[in-house]
């Protein structure tokens, strides 16, 4: 069997059974990103040489017996937004096209201690704002499964990447849909955690309140796998959880008697592409026949959490991003005179036409005079959102909806009508919004081909409940006979 | 479209932001901002009168790091990321005039 | 001038912690180290770095407000202040502004003019900048992250001061309180307190508040005296010529005793300021804040009457004797070895104020040992030296914290006790100053002196003076 096949889990059991070493695991992702990334574009930097010495460390600790875990010589491809020491990090902007960091992100160097063996760093949107991978300085990745529409985004490099087997899992990065939209659109499986999960120390900040790591994966078992090893308590990330129930793998059970699934009507009205409902509500039968109970219900308050979203992430945004200024890392315009014109001319030339609009509207709505009646009601909102959502959770264990209202548009037409790409959004930001865990889970293709996504949302710390809803699915659909 | 967004609005924010703005970008700005902010005035339908705003969604309190020196030395490493350095200081146009 | 005015000065004192550690990362706060060696990626900005609060600013912060009165806010925030500059590594600052640390304190202050309250409007948490070094022939500035990062408190007061003197005393109180609760060092020279002046003038007997500037870079005392009547009677001229007074900052150039102004056109003054997301609030229960009140050390005013009450000491010397924090200290430890309140009080006043007066020294620069100052008096009461003798000593004490003991031993300076010796060199100065002996005789008592002081010179001065004065009553 080709080694690409595997799964990351399967890959693992090979490599500990000595029947697959690291370096072919890592030869074979190289050869397949050389015959195919030319045209996916997958990848900002690929680290050959890095990943082949660091395969032969993991491969003799292996071999000694002192790295065991599932994920030991398994190679991973990281988002480019997360700090990876001595290897290159640009957020796929133009202002950060050569920093190098000192020092890697927690979960990177979670990753690294479970055996991780990193091939490279993956495309993303511009400093993960967009849902394309579109507004990359970098130029655009192309989606595996239809290379002439998009992979979603903004961790569109890594779905891409899992779909085209460029690597055998990847981190991604949401603030308000950023794993779960690519992973539906590129037909793989993304999850964002519950906040607070995995530590964002070393994740370059976009909208610090929403931002969480997780991980896309070819299926369910690799996700929650991957999110054990990388969930810690970081006492460098203030916004860290002390969790002790982060065993996510013991949730891998094919079971969900008596589960009970709310479908919020406000997420299959118009506006829903009728092939996406069709599939979400199919998959919805398949867990019902298994066992679990099904109601619809009103969540409410959806059509404000995109508004909402934007204000809170372009205000923290306009923040985050003011510490790329020509003076310690990162692009300095060349021609300029005195300090300001000097930090407004690296600036506009350093990034791109949709980060600017965010910055923009960022600082605006913080400014004076204009504080309150945009930034400080789209915090009530944000509570109020919360609120319908720990109403839901009182009467149901998951919510279950589409990850996005279609699927994957083609290349080159979503930018130019921001709005329009920001309503994309509507199924996934409240997530963000009040701190949940959602997980994204193929659920079958549209006419074109292209991938459709069921959006399994829990309550906070429910992640187990999202796993297992979603494996017995997965089940189920492999015995169908469904292709993943 | 109800907001409408004046030169010396987006020449404010100019500055705010440190964005040097062509005046094309200006004119393409006003156009989205004013967009934008007619799209988030949507949020002014919904009472939230008595609503306490969350800035952080978990009730976690009291993170504290303890008053013991830790940091080692990779100052190195990180000025070597600056676009202009003499020996150990990052170099910046004059700052007084 | 036409009209009397009256002077309403507002003060933001920034105080630097005595922390170990920067505020939100555990690099140094040592002073001295070489550019950018006291820093991590959290203090340097860089991307993806994270703050985590240092436990001990809390502390400190609760403790100075406690001891101004304040009332101390149990759950407190903290807010990015955005602005661009080259000190400022993330481009915002993260501080205090919608729910600070402490609100509504006062201080009692005194002047010539009597006592007066100061009120406290608020204290806040935040971060110091780096440093900028300017080089006028490269055109450039360089940039030092070592005190980026190190913690301060800001205390924002009332409007409540109308004179320099007023503002002078203000800031003596904040800062004995502080440095009484050791959580500043609290010196203006070197930038570890530092006040900017809000000023504004108004016709007197109006109650409305004229427009106000704020001063700053003001490095001392005397040149906050200075700023104060300099931009007092700016603001006075400007509105006797019919001109008004604008909302500013002002920079104050202490050698050229002049002020300008800060502003550019690139300084919008809007800081964005927001709740800062990376930064979950800080709580502080009765518990910990009942802790905080049980550690706080005596402060001045209460130590101030408990000299007066347990060493009986009068109001001018106990005032002095706590004036400094190290003072103050120097005294209790030296009175535990001796048991001599009021002659350490004596040395202290009198001996160490000169020697400090005459070498332009802070009491905080003193580094001298109790234990030193302790053997010295034991010296003097025992009568191993004299007073004269003890003074040349104590100045190498104060200078060199030499053991007195030892010295005095290894120099042959103690006092000569050995009568029959005495006897002998009394004997002999008897017999070569026969008037000075017939003027003692014929009543002059004192001509007894002029004995006295002919014997010390004949023991270089080592004799005890109450020995000599017994022996020639005896011999005359």
């Amino acid at each position: 069997m080709d080694i690409l096949q595997y799964t990351a889990a399967e890959l693992g059991k090979k490599i500990k059974a000595g029947e697959v070493t690291v370096k072919e695991a890592c030869e074979a992702v190289f050869a397949r990103i050389e015959e195919k990334d030319k045209e996916f574009n997958c990848y900002i930097t690929v680290d050959r040489e890095g990943a082949l010495a660091r395969a032969a460390e993991v491969q003799k600790q292996i071999e000694a017996g002192t790295l065991t875990g599932p994920l030991a010589g398994v190679p991973v491809a990281v988002k480019d937004n997360m700090n990876t020491k001595g290897l290159r990090t640009t957020c796929a902007s133009k202002i950060l096209e050569d920093f190098v960091p000192s020092f890697s992100a927690e979960a990177v160097r979670n990753l690294e201690k479970a055996g991780a063996v990193i091939i490279g760093k993956t495309n993303m949107d511009e400093f993960a704002m967009g849902s394309t991978t579109e507004t990359s300085y970098y130029g655009p990745t192309k989606n595996p499964c239809s290379p002439e529409h998009v992979p979603g985004g903004s961790s569109g490099g890594s779905a891409a990447a899992v779909a085209a087997r460029e690597c055998f899992y990847a981190l991604g990065s949401d603030t308000g849909g950023s794993i779960r939209q690519p992973a539906s659109f590129c037909g793989v499986v993304g999850m964002k955690p519950t906040y607070g999960t995995v530590s964002r120390y070393g994740l370059i900040a976009y909208g610090s309140s929403l931002d969480q790591i997780g991980p896309l994966c070819k299926d369910v078992t690799d996700c929650a796998i991957v999110l054990e090893a990388i969930s810690s308590h970081d006492p460098k990330d203030s916004t860290s959880l002390d969790r002790t129930d982060t065993d996510f793998t013991s949730a891998l059970v094919e079971d969900v008697q008596g589960m009970r699934i709310g479908i919020p009507r406000d997420y299959f009205g118009p506006g829903l592409d009728p092939e996406v409902r069709e599939a979400v509500l199919a998959a919805v039968e398949l867990l019902k026949k298994k066992g679990a109970t099904v109601e619809e219900f009103e969540l409410s308050l959806v059509e404000y959490a995109i508004p909402a979203y934007y204000v809170i992430a372009c205000a923290e945004a306009s923040s985050n991003l003011a510490r790329f200024d020509g003076v310690k890392y990162g692009y300095r315009a060349k021609e300029f005179e005195g300090l300001h014109d000097m930090y407004k001319r690296t600036r506009a030339e350093g990034f791109g036409t949709e980060t600017k609009r965010r910055i923009m509207l960022g600082s605006f709505v913080l400014s004076s005079g204009y504080y309150d009646a945009y930034y400080l009601k789209a915090l009530r909102t944000k509570a109020l959102i919360k609120q319908a959502f720990d109403k839901a959770f009182a009467k149901y264990d998951v919510i279950i909806g589409p990850a996005a209202p279609a699927t994957a548009p083609k290349l080159g037409e979503s930018l130019s009508d921001p709005i329009q790409m920001y309503l994309g959004d509507i199924y996934t930001v409240s997530v963000n919004l009040a701190g949940l865990p959602g997980i994204t889970v193929p659920c079958g293709r549209d006419e074109k081909g292209l991938p459709i996504g069921m959006q399994i949302i829990g309550n906070c710390f429910e992640e187990k409940k999202l796993i297992r809803m979603a494996y017995t699915y997965e089940c189920g659909r492999r015995k169908e006979g469904a292709e993943l | 479209m109800a907001n409408i967004i004046s030169d010396e609005t987006i020449e404010y924010v100019g500055i705010l932001a440190k964005l040097e703005l062509s005046g094309e970008e200006k004119e393409q700005a006003k156009k989205d901002m004013g967009r934008m902010l007619d799209y988030i005035d949507q949020l002014n339908e919904l009472d939230t009168e008595g609503v306490e705003p969350m800035s952080h969604v978990f009730p976690v309190q009291n993170v504290f790091r303890e008053d013991v020196v830790t940091n080692g030395d990779d100052h190195e490493a990180m000025l070597a990321n600056a676009p202009e350095r003499r020996e150990d200081s990052y170099i910046v146009p004059m700052t007084v005039i | 001038m036409s009209r009397e005015y009256e002077t309403v000065i507002g003060l933001e004192v920034h105080v630097e912690l005595a922390t170990k550690t920067k505020i939100f990362c555990g690099c140094s706060t040592a002073f001295g180290g070489a550019p950018n060696t006291h820093v991590c990626p959290v203090c340097s900005g860089m991307p993806g770095s994270l703050p985590v609060l240092n436990r001990q600013v809390v502390e400190y912060a609760a403790a100075v407000g406690l001891a101004t009165n304040c009332t101390i806010t149990q759950c407190c925030k903290f807010d990015r202040k955005n602005y661009f500059y080259p000190d400022n590594p993330q481009n915002y600052q993260i501080s205090q502004l919608y729910l600070p640390v402490c609100r509504d304190g006062k201080v009692e202050i005194e002047t010539a003019d009597g006592k007066k309250t100061v009120g406290i409007h608020e204290i806040h948490m935040e971060e110091d900048a780096g440093k900028l070094i300017h080089d006028e022939w490269e055109d450039c500035s360089y940039v030092d992250f070592n005190r980026s990062g190190v913690p301060l408190i800001e205390i924002v007061s009332e409007p409540d001061m109308r004179s320099a003197d007023e503002v002078i005393a203000y800031l003596e109180k904040l800062r004995l309180i502080i440095q009484y609760l050791g959580a500043s060092d609290c010196k203006l020279q070197e930038g570890s307190m530092r006040a900017d002046v809000n000023l504004s003038v108004r016709p007197a007997g109006t109650s409305k508040l004229g427009t106000r500037t704020e001063m700053k870079n003001l490095n001392s005392f005397k040149a906050i005296a200075r700023a104060v009547e300099n931009e007092r009677r700016r603001q006075i001229e400007l509105l006797e010529e019919g001109r008004p007074v604008v909302q500013e900052t002002r920079r104050w150039d202490d050698n050229k005793e002049y002020s300008y102004p800060m502003r550019s056109k690139e300084d919008a003054q809007d800081y964005r300021y927001f709740p800062e997301p990376d930064l979950p609030p800080v709580v502080i229960s009765d518990q910990w804040l009942e802790e905080i009140r049980q550690r706080q050390p005596e402060l001045r005013d209460e130590k101030l009457a408990r000299y007066k009450e347990e060493y009986m000491l009068p109001d001018y010397d106990a005032k002095i004797l706590t004036s400094s924090k190290k003072m103050a200290d120097l005294f209790e430890e030296t009175v535990a070895l001796c048991q001599k309140p009021k002659k350490v009080s004596n040395w202290l006043m009198v001996e160490t104020m000169r020697l400090l007066k005459e070498q332009e020294m802070e009491p905080e620069d003193m580094a001298f040992s109790p234990e030193n100052l302790a053997k010295l008096i034991e010296l003097v009461e025992a009568g191993t030296i004299n007073g004269t003798i003890a003074k040349e000593v104590f100045e190498l004490v104060f200078r060199d914290n030499i053991d007195p003991a030892a010295y005095v031993e290894e120099k042959g300076l103690k006092t000569e006790n050995d009568t029959d010796a005495l006897r002998e060199i009394v004997e002999k100065v008897i017999a070569d100053n026969p008037q000075s002996v017939a003027d003692y005789r014929n009543g002059k008592e004192k001509a007894i002196g002029f004995l006295v002081g002919q014997t010390m010179k004949a023991t270089r001065g080592k004799a005890n003076p109450a020995v000599i004065n017994q022996l020639l009553k005896e011999l005359l």
